[in-house]
């Protein structure tokens, strides 16, 4: 047989809301040995249901506040009892504070777009699901810039094409760096402010040119990116269009630098059309054999601007090759075909290519994978170093000691180092560890690949 | 052509990687993180082809704009079998189509409970026995214009209200609120329910109905607006918008019925959720607009039976979506706890359906222990339903958050994207038949309601 005890009571003169006093109920019920308590306004209902749980109920109405704890034992009844009041008084002093907690950040670039006054977004989710992130920005008339990788092209395609009746930019995807007003997006330099606008379907290309460019005193307006896949016959060169064109209406743009790999025929068409009816002059730079490199480019920008060219700086020291052997071990993509291109020989690896990059960084972010490669290289190894914002704060720490033991093992090491002086890692600092662990380092990348590949001939 | 993001400081939305995102800070370029997540597991697939639908966009723009323009009017008061497709022998009931089976406690009591109340059946043994014989037919009242509360049993003598969408033409109905405790809804059925039924039949409707052809229509728009702003989220608690709705009446009553006035008007008076029936009308007839919209994501409908959650969806017709209703997580009346609760049950998500209930948490105060303590718990509460919405409410605003329009109209995109799941305010039923209401609470839909939509939408 058990025994219980029952606690009634009736209080005058008190009132909570029936909410507060579930869960005061609901506290004193989770108490040990309490099997039943209510806590409630003496409304019909309530005493009703009192009475259902055997309660003795007093007369009572609904201005009423009723207690009714039952508990297996006196001491558990005046533990419950304790607690009532603790949960009274805590309820006088009005509980916690009301009013707001801090606002929570938007969860989709759509709310992001919505709360707030943007000029642009910047995309870097993975690939599979950029496509929503970007298609939020320009269904709420936003340009977008797409770092993300591994987008479908049909994606991408239908991204323009809503674009294009947005009025909007869709940069990338791929998309390596931007310059917009100023800010640099992705793997972006510190440029000096000027006339250039540049288009580039290729982001260290544009990082090229724009860094000769920059030294050369040189600076940009924009740096619009528009994605490696723009000019294919997919795409339709829908975003260089639009750049073009945007550029040629910004006023502080004086002269555009169109940068890309050859476009596919019926797209080249249409570019070269729609460059023809710009009001702005255009140097178009398209990358592959027997093509212009990205420095000859660069140095044309700068006849066209009126401004002399300078030697670009480098920094060798003597070096042999000890075979014929060349390894191209490039983080840039553009970079690494205008070497491959330049050199004539060698084995070129793009480490930043998608089929590296899947579910891993960038190796301008995280040089693991390209440092493992140069541990095991010989010959003669070319590298690239990108400085910039997002990029590694100190590439040529990391890099140094595996350069300096190539350099034990007998290889010659050289650098194509694209940057600023004022970029977050310093031009002038980054090349000096560079060199003092062994390397030659090249401001331009066709005289860094030119160097590599006589290096290469020497030891024929 | 002009691009605006070429004019003017740079401001820029940043989803995904972290260091991009740093790099901006670094320059001071003003910039809206996104706190992006993975959408739900299993539907970046169908996420990607949802969003890529040219469809979509302006499909969901309709359908929205009509939920959020539809006029609801309170213009009649009739028995069901007069206005609804409900011959002698048939019920509906809330939520997805359930029989007997499958059907909980509280959904057999209230079936119970009409076969007596029609006649069909002497007692509870009798009632059971036709029903298990299937001599009354089901059917959801979703699919008859009609929303129910909790178990929503609607039989052909029930007086309902009678709601017009002004704005698009459509009619919708809901029952008439028998109050709080042992009652129909929540699966009672003993001699007070039944005798409560009579009167509300022979008394209540007819008066109500007598009393609108003298006061006209009253306007729901207008009467939800105002109650919003005296602390109601028209869900769990309707006690402004009952008040309202007194006011409106109360004249009119003792006009047209003197005799019944008195205990007519002590009737809804004593029940502070008399409003929700009316306000359930007016937000399906909203919803119903928005419905068969090609390509939308939108939920017309979201509604339990106390077995199944199931939702609709614009562009998917008639077609129900389900998944286990879950236990509201919730505070109990009396002796009771979520041991004696019910799975989630009734139509009255139409309230979320259209940005009211737990979307609107955040302008009723007076209940947000309900969602776990304190005002911000409310405000977040709110403000994360603007993430799964496509628009916000012109008319219904929360004076808190500086009169911002409710969150409205659900898109299971969204849903996916973000893994945020509606949050449903709700009353809790006792799972034995004949129980009543054991309390209220809030309850998280489930999730594969809203992927299996989404999936199934890539295929229409």
């Amino acid at each position: 047989m058990t025994t219980s005890t029952d606690l009634v009571e009736v209080r005058t003169g008190l009132y909570h809301d029936s909410v507060s006093l579930m869960r005061i109920s609901q506290a004193l019920g989770s108490r040990p040995g309490v099997t039943v308590a209510v806590v409630a306004m003496a409304t019909e209902l309530n005493l009703d249901l009192a009475r259902d749980a055997g309660f003795a109920v007093p007369d009572a109405g609904p201005t009423d506040l009723l207690v009714a704890i039952r508990a297996g034992s006196e001491a558990a009844v005046k533990d419950a009892a304790e607690e009532l009041e603790r949960q009274f008084s805590l309820l006088a002093k009005g509980g916690q504070a009301g009013g707001e907690r801090a606002e929570s950040p938007p969860r989709t670039t759509r709310a992001a777009a919505r709360a707030w006054d943007a000029s642009l977004a910047l995309v870097s989710v993975p690939g599979e699901h950029a496509f929503a992130e970007a298609m939020d920005a320009v269904e709420a008339g936003l340009s977008v810039m797409i770092f993300s990788d591994n987008v479908p092209v049909e994606q991408e395609v239908l991204l323009k094409e809503r674009a294009r009746e947005r009025g909007v930019l869709v940069m990338g995807p791929d998309c390596g760096t931007a310059v917009v007003g100023g800010a640099g997006l992705g793997f972006a330099n510190v440029l000096r402010p000027g006339p250039v606008g540049v288009v580039a379907a290729s982001g260290t290309g544009a990082q090229q040119v724009t860094c000769l460019l920059d030294h050369a005193g040189a600076g940009v307006s924009h740096v619009l990116g528009v994605g490696g896949r723009d000019l294919s016959a997919a795409v339709g060169g829908a975003s260089t269009l639009t750049a073009l064109a945007a550029l040629d209406a910004d006023p502080a743009t004086e002269l555009i630098v169109l940068i890309s790999k050859p476009p596919a025929p019926e797209v080249a068409e249409v570019v070269r059309r729609a460059v023809e009816e710009l009001s702005t002059p255009v140097v178009t730079a398209l990358l592959g054999p027997g093509q212009d490199d990205l420095t000859t480019a660069a140095e044309k920008a700068l006849r066209a601007l009126g401004l002399p060219v300078p030697q670009w700086p480098c920094w060798t020291v003597p070096q042999r090759a000890p075979s014929a052997e060349l390894s191209g071990l490039y983080a840039g993509g553009t970079l690494c075909a205008e070497a491959a291109i330049i050199a004539g020989t060698g084995a070129f690896t793009d480490f930043g290519d998608d089929e590296y990059t899947l579910g891993r960084a960038h190796p301008m972010i995280d040089p693991t994978v390209r440092l493992e490669a140069l541990g095991r290289a010989s010959g003669v190894i070319l590298l690239d170093v990108v400085l910039g914002h997002a990029a590694d704060p100190d590439p040529s720490a990391r890099l140094a000691p595996a350069i300096r033991e190539a350099r034990e093992r007998g290889a010659a090491v050289v650098v194509a180092l694209v940057g600023t002086e004022s970029d977050p890692q310093g031009l002038r600092r980054q090349a000096e560890v560079l060199v003092a662990a062994g390397a030659s380092v090249f401001t331009s990348n066709a005289a860094a690949a030119g160097h590599a590949a006589s290096l290469v001939r020497s030891a024929l | 052509m002009r691009l605006s993001m070429l004019d003017g400081e740079p401001r820029v939305i940043t989803a995904g990687a972290a260091v991009l995102a740093e790099a901006l800070d670094q320059q001071a370029v003003p910039r809206l993180g996104v706190d992006w997540r993975p959408p739900l597991p299993g539907t970046s697939q169908a996420l990607a082809k949802v969003l890529a639908d040219p469809r979509r966009e302006r499909a969901n723009e309709i359908a929205v704009g009509r939920m959020l323009s539809a006029r609801p009017r309170l213009v009649g008061v009739r028995p069901a079998r007069e206005v609804l497709d409900l011959p002698p022998r048939t019920f509906f009931h809330a939520g997805p189509p359930i029989d007997w089976e499958r059907a909980s406690g509280p959904m057999r009591g209230a079936l119970t409970g009409a076969a007596i109340f029609e006649g069909l059946a002497a007692d509870a043994e009798e009632a059971e026995r036709l029903l298990v014989a299937g001599s009354v037919k089901l059917d959801s009242c979703h699919h008859h214009r009609t929303v129910g509360p909790m178990a929503g049993v609607v039989s052909p003598s029930m007086w309902m209200f009678e709601v017009v969408d002004d704005e698009h033409g459509g009619t919708a109905y809901c029952s008439l609120n028998e109050g709080l405790g042992k009652v129909l809804r929540y699966g009672a059925y003993g001699p007070e329910v039944i005798e409560r039924l009579r009167w509300m039949g022979e008394v209540l409707g007819p008066v109500l109905a007598a009393a609108l052809a003298v006061s006209g229509p009253i306007d729901l728009r207008s009467l939800i607006a105002q109650a919003l702003q005296m602390g109601d989220e028209l869900h769990n608690r309707n006690r402004a918008a009952t008040s309202l709705f007194v006011r409106e009446m109360a004249a009119a009553v003792v006009e047209a019925a003197p005799e019944h006035a008195a205990a007519v008007l002590r009737f809804i008076n004593g029940n502070d959720h008399f409003f929700l029936n009316a306000g359930m009308a007016a937000g399906k007839v909203g919803a119903d607009a928005a419905r068969d919209v090609p390509g939308s994501s939108l939920v017309v409908a979201m509604a339990r039976n106390g077995t199944d959650f199931g939702i609709q969806v614009s562009g998917l017709g008639d077609r129900w979506f389900t998944g286990p209703a879950g236990v509201p997580d919730g505070l109990y009346l009396g002796a009771y706890g979520p041991e004696d609760a019910n799975p989630d049950i009734g139509d009255s998500t139409i309230t979320e359906t259209s940005g009211l209930g737990g979307f609107a948490m955040a302008a009723a105060p007076a209940i947000v222990r309900f969602v776990g303590g304190d005002v911000s718990d409310a405000v977040a509460a709110t403000r994360s339903m603007y993430e799964i919405t496509l628009a916000e409410h012109p008319v219904y605003q929360i004076p808190g958050l500086g009169f911002r329009g409710t969150p409205t109209g659900i898109d299971i995109a969204l849903i996916a994207r973000t893994g945020q799941l509606p949050v449903v305010n709700t009353g809790i039923a006792g799972r034995v038949a004949g129980t009543g209401q054991v309390g209220a609470g809030l309850v998280t839909p489930p999730a594969e309601a809203f992927t299996a939509a989404l999936t199934a939408l890539v295929e229409v």
